[in-house]
């Protein structure tokens, strides 16, 4: 391994404009003569819209325009769309409500969009705001997903009776009903997943800026897919042909899923630059973040798990209430169903599976993927089953899943998935050995002593990344393949450009990227640079979500990079005259076999450039190649976490005393990037499982609306993690890769809940387990105890 | 307009705002310092954070007014021309950022926690420390590390 | 924010001029007042920094007193060592309020002429029997907090210093909120003898309030077991996401017996 090649821990080459305060995120960027928007937004969660008076806020100083649903109308702007079509059991599709840009008629949560101010100055726009006249008609409304389906419950959609999105269904419930018959014995919980609010440090942003010289747009955007995002406005909301239109998503600061989806906001700020005839830029308060960036989970689970006499499992069963919000938001169709029933097997093999999903509108936020997207959700279900069945049957946790686990491959799941790789049992036995389990009593009598509770909590993860093929995708209702570009264009000097549709937005694409090529190429890292997040550049590209820059944007790459060399190779054929078959490329060197004749990379590069020595009739000038890479199947990366807590009695806070996190990525790139990632999950993860919780009060009103009220992790919140590594390759791309950006926070939930309830002593505990929910929990204890 | 005259990363600086212009605005916006960030509107989260007369603040909850004839140094100020400070050094060094929006803050925090609880940090200080800046991305596991191994680097003589 | 006219006095008398106008506001550490603004949850005419007057932040140890200015940071009470030596229980309060920097910018002065239920230097002016000099007169702690961001304070009154009378041990132990690093509750305990007193912040519907039946149990026997079987009654006890009255109450009692400890009882 070279100090940079693939496994090498690089320093990052994008820390330098980071470190010095030189990024450029999208609220760095001015444009000449740009103009301020801000929204109107609903302070109802439920209303029609009677009637919008906005000639007073038109005369205030500074404003440019005050456009509402109206307007938006009068422009047949198509409505914001959900891209994956899911059909409910009976064949019927789902039930999409409209939704356009800015409301028409009626606003679905607080928040919603209801008018936008175009002014000179941010000040100007917001004064103005304040005048814009909206004569609401107050509905009741219903922010509780449990209630959503209710007949008195208010009506969202009129198109969805009783708020139903959709009734889904994955799996064989004949088959599970049998393997339930024979059960001896089945653990059943009730499982709330909570809702989480993705809060990416950088709010969401946007300028859009109309050229009428040329009659071209240019959108900066906050996006985590930028061609997808130019895509969304050009076909289906239709405010300017795809090749006139530039996207560019400049540093972006965190998305987490919450910067996939097309927004309002950006959709206006180009549609009223046209208007308005200069550039429109938006940056979101924190607070409107709360109110309108996508909202992730929000589960309503009961799920039942039935063993036979020696702890194997026979079959699951699942039924989950899932909340998406006001409106279906761009992926959020797909997260509660094919995101989410695949993953229900876990690492064990069950024989038979059915899992149903009700979607369900409510008077919130829309919901949609947030780092995990429905992974998270689905490992919760199954491990806490797991944890909750061994505790039920007097096993030992660890022993329960080593009878169950998935030991040869490929296996097809009940859920569809079909899992290539993984050793299970070895992530398992290194977690177990690092966390010291087997010492697990001592310490907790070592707690005891100081008047404190331990427990101790696995979490036996799978997931699934990189999501395709296509085909498949496409089949089970995606609008878009899921298939990742690259280009590579080389300069005739040697130099590398690499031209990829992933997006980095701290995922470090730029080092790991460059340290691939330079891997593969056999050139210096600072010969390469990566180019990301510009439609005007980047060919096409699918964006980054769902872990997929390594496992198909990397080997995009791969499959470029090859044609590269391929074409470099017929080049050197004729600089070293000998037959292609003859030359071989090594460490940055063409050679002919056998020989000590040799040309450098560069050499050849400015060769296939000058093409003096070369027919060009038969072999192009020039050296740059593209591919577009479809992966077989989704990877499955999966591991092994081992939490433990000590709570204080008295006061109910949990203090998480150690974590071990083992994770079978396949192939690592660079592990200092990885085990960053792995780090920044787990703290979600934490965070969702002891902090974290959004609340909507019964009239819709979003109770955790700032910092104030939302508790985000903080480092005194979290310990330092021991992360440590198994690995079996992915058989499915070139490089064996299997992603790594979400598993920390798939994994991580279940392990802190698995801990807490170990030392609370029964399974009644919430999630967020907060230091109230766990004194609570206490306090049942105890009048169980005294009950005895 | 009220006209404020301070130092920013040793320029004097003379800058019209409005009296309710927060100094974080002015400094974006009026003298283009951009790696001052603004994540929140409750004063919570640090990303703005400066040194205002050699004091840690958050520049989002400080008007710009208030800092007539202030010494003012932001993250662009750290470095000593091309040579980083030993604080941005071992962000880098530490993978201590990720998408590098609360960066500019942590650091500047950082280097405040130096001066004021000296070179040799234990994980609970810098853990309490940091109280007031949040990070989404790196679960604050690399940035305790690099913040302990930039204040043994400051040791060295360098510059805070 | 809503604009407004800037004032810098240079002393306290031409600060209490300007603050006799309506829509007026002192602009202390700005830490509470600016986010109000920010997020205009408030609009004034004209804001008064009180940052130009001279003298405001000092800290002395006069006889048996602390005498703090009501423009003395946080951070510099928390790190003074003249408030280390002569009360040491307030440093450590000082220490706990916001993080590291609000504590650079906010002041004693200002948080206790906000008088938010959740602030934590509130609990030690009531624990400690101070007295708030003004320039118009001298409020005792008892009689200065009113109610949620209620203070005794009139038109132009504006806070000078806070005089501590000095216990003879004490100590404040807070359970912050999860969230916003407030106190969801917040104990101040002092003894000095001859009286025993006891402020809880954080819990109080109606702000910080002394729990007496705990200052009577202490004052016979200032430990920890004397406060053992007392219940804090949920009445008049805040209630929101972050703790119901049932857990606030019971947080009282276990801040006020960890204060009590730490205090040395």
């Amino acid at each position: 391994m070279s100090a940079t090649g693939i496994g090498a821990r690089v320093r990052r080459v994008e820390d330098q404009r980071f470190i010095t305060g030189r990024g450029q995120y999208t609220d760095d960027i001015h444009r000449p003569y740009e103009t301020r928007a801000y929204f109107v937004r609903s302070p109802h969660a439920h209303a029609t819209i009677k009637s919008i008076d906005k000639r007073k806020a038109e005369k205030m100083p500074g404003v440019l325009a005050v456009l509402t649903g109206e307007d938006v109308a009068a422009d047949k702007l198509g409505d914001l769309f959900c891209g994956w079509m899911v059909l409910s059991k009976d064949g019927s599709p789902m039930k999409a409500g409209s939704h356009p840009a800015l409301a028409k008629g009626k606003v679905r949560y607080v928040g919603d969009h209801v008018a936008v101010v175009i002014a000179e100055t941010l000040d100007q726009a917001k004064n103005a705001t304040a005048e814009v006249k909206v004569d609401y008609g107050v509905l009741p409304a219903v922010a509780d997903l449990r209630k959503a389906r209710d007949p008195k419950a208010a009506q969202i959609h009129d198109n969805a009776p009783k708020n139903t999105v959709y009734e889904w269904v994955l799996g064989d419930q004949a088959a599970v009903d049998a393997a339930f018959a024979q059960a001896k014995h089945v653990t059943r919980l009730e499982m709330v997943n909570n809702r989480l609010i993705p809060n990416a440090i950088e709010p969401r942003a946007a300028i859009g800026e109309y050229e009428p010289g040329t009659d071209t747009y240019t959108l900066w955007s906050t996006s985590q897919n930028p061609h997808v995002l130019r895509l969304g406005l050009s076909a289906f909301i239709g405010l300017c042909p795809e090749h006139k239109f530039r996207v560019i998503s400049p540093d972006v600061g965190g998305g987490f899923g919450s910067k996939i989806f097309i927004y309002p906001e950006e959709t206006v700020c180009i549609w009223a630059s046209k208007k308005v005839g200069r550039p429109v830029r938006w940056t979101a308060e924190r607070s409107e973040s709360f109110q309108a960036d996508a909202h992730g989970r929000d589960h309503v689970t009961t799920g039942e798990l039935a063993l036979d006499a020696n702890g194997k499992m026979l079959a699951l069963r699942v039924k989950t209430l899932a909340n998406l919000g006001g409106y279906l938001s761009t992926f959020s169709s797909a997260v509660p169903t094919f995101l989410y029933a695949p993953l229900l097997s876990g690492q064990y093999a069950i024989p038979a599976i059915v899992c149903e999903v009700d979607g369900v509108y409510t008077n919130t936020a829309p919901v949609d993927a947030y780092r995990g997207a429905g992974r998270p959700e689905a490992c919760f279900v199954i491990e806490r089953l797991v944890e909750v069945a061994a505790r039920e049957l007097n096993m030992d946790p660890a022993e329960l899943r080593r009878r169950n686990f998935v030991t040869q491959f490929p296996y097809q799941t009940p859920v569809a998935s079909l899992y290539d790789a993984g050793d299970y049992k070895a992530s398992l036995e290194k977690a177990i050995q690092i966390a010291d389990y087997k010492n697990f009593g001592r310490r907790r009598q070592e707690s005891e002593r100081r008047g404190k509770l331990r427990g101790v909590g696995f979490s036996a993860y799978i997931e699934a990344c990189g999501v395709a093929p296509s085909n498949l995708v496409g089949q089970l209702g995606a609008g878009v393949g899921l298939w990742e570009s690259a280009e590579i264009s080389v300069t005739p000097t040697g130099m590398v450009e690499v031209l990829t549709g992933s997006h980095s937005h701290g995922q470090s694409h730029e080092t790991t990227f460059a340290q691939l090529v330079s891997d593969r190429l056999g050139i210096p890292m600072n010969h390469i640079s990566v180019v990301h997040g510009d439609t005007d550049k980047v060919q096409f590209g699918m964006g980054t979500y769902g872990s997929r820059s390594g496992p198909v944007g990397m080997s995009a790459i791969v499959v470029a990079v090859d044609k590269v060399i391929a074409k470099a190779k017929k080049v050197a054929a004729h600089i070293l005259e000998a037959a292609e078959a003859d030359i071989e490329f090594k460490d940055g060197k063409f050679t002919v076999v056998g020989t000590d004749k040799s040309a450098a990379f560069g050499e050849i590069a400015l060769a296939a450039y000058v093409a003096h020595k070369f027919p060009t009739a038969e072999i192009e000038p020039g050296l740059k190649e593209h591919a577009f890479y479809d992966p077989t199947n989704f990877t499955f990366p999966a591991g092994t976490h081992i939490c433990e807590v000590e709570i204080d009695p008295q006061t109910g806070v949990t203090e998480i005393a150690n974590w071990v996190a083992v994770d079978d990525f396949g192939t690592v790139i660079n592990p200092m990037v990885v085990e960053g990632q792995v780090h920044g999950g787990i703290a979600q993860g934490v965070g969702q499982a002891l902090l974290e919780g959004c609340v909507y009060d019964d009239s819709g009103q979003l109770v955790t609306g700032s910092y104030m009220d939302y508790t985000m992790p903080r480092a005194d919140n979290l310990p330092s993690f021991k992360v440590d590594y198994t690995t079996t390759k992915c058989p499915s791309n070139p490089l064996g890769m299997k992603g790594c950006g979400e598993a920390g926070a798939i994994a991580a939930p279940v392990a802190l809940i698995n801990a807490i309830t170990n030392a609370v002593g029964h399974e009644d505990v919430p999630m967020p387990a907060t230091s109230k929910a766990v004194w609570h929990a206490l306090q049942k204890t105890e009048r169980r105890k005294a009950a005895e | 307009m009220p006209t404020v005259t301070m130092t920013v990363n040793g320029r004097n600086v003379s800058v019209d705002v409005e009296p309710h212009t927060l100094l974080v605005q002015a400094l974006r916006e009026k003298l283009r310092l951009t790696g001052t960030h603004v994540g929140c509107d409750t004063s919570q989260c640090g990303a703005c954070v400066v040194h205002v007369n050699g004091r840690a603040i958050k520049s989002c909850t400080m008007l710009a007014v208030q800092a007539q004839g202030a010494d003012v140094i932001t993250i662009e100020g750290l470095a000593n021309g091309s040579k980083l400070h030993p604080m941005q050094e071992a962000f880098r060094d530490n993978h201590g950022l990720q998408c590098g929006f609360c960066t500019p803050g942590m650091i500047m925090s950082a280097v405040d926690i130096v001066k004021r609880k000296g070179n040799d940090l234990d994980e609970h200080t810098i853990r309490e420390e940091l109280e007031g800046n949040l990070c989404r991305c790196t679960g604050y596991h690399n940035i305790v590390k690099a913040i302990a191994a930039g204040a043994k680097a400051m040791k060295s003589g360098a510059r805070a | 924010m809503h604009t407004f006219a800037y004032h810098r006095p240079a002393n306290t008398r031409q600060a209490a001029a300007l603050l006799a106008k309506k829509e007026t506001k002192a602009l202390a550490g700005g830490q509470t007042l600016l986010p109000a603004l920010k997020l205009r949850l408030t609009s004034v005419d004209n804001v008064v920094d009180l940052g130009g007057i001279k003298g405001l932040d000092a800290i002395q140890a006069k006889g048996r007193n602390l005498v703090v200015g009501a423009m003395a940071r946080h951070a510099q009470v928390a790190t003074s060592p003249v408030v280390k030596k002569a009360l040491p229980a307030l440093a450590a309060l000082a220490e706990q309020i916001g993080d590291p920097h609000v504590r650079n910018a906010g002041t004693l002065g200002g948080s206790i002429a906000n008088n938010d239920p959740s602030a934590d230097y509130p609990a030690a002016c009531l624990g400690l029997g101070a007295t708030i000099v003004t320039n118009k007169r001298k409020i005792p702690a008892d009689r200065f907090f009113k109610g949620l961001f209620e203070t005794a304070l009139g038109r132009g009154e504006i806070i000078l210093q806070v005089v501590f009378p000095l216990p003879k041990c004490a100590a404040y132990m807070k359970f912050p909120n999860p969230a916003s690093r407030f106190a969801l509750v917040g104990v101040f305990v002092a003894d000095f003898g001859k009286e025993v007193r006891v402020a809880v912040t954080g819990a109080g519907e109606d702000g910080v309030f002394r729990a007496k039946d705990m200052e009577a149990a202490l004052k016979k026997k200032f430990t920890a077991a004397s406060l053992d079987g007392i219940k804090v009654p949920t009445r008049g006890i805040m209630s929101d996401i972050h703790a119901d009255a049932a857990y606030r109450a019971h947080l009282v009692g276990v801040m006020a017996k960890r204060a009590v400890a730490a205090a040395g009882g």
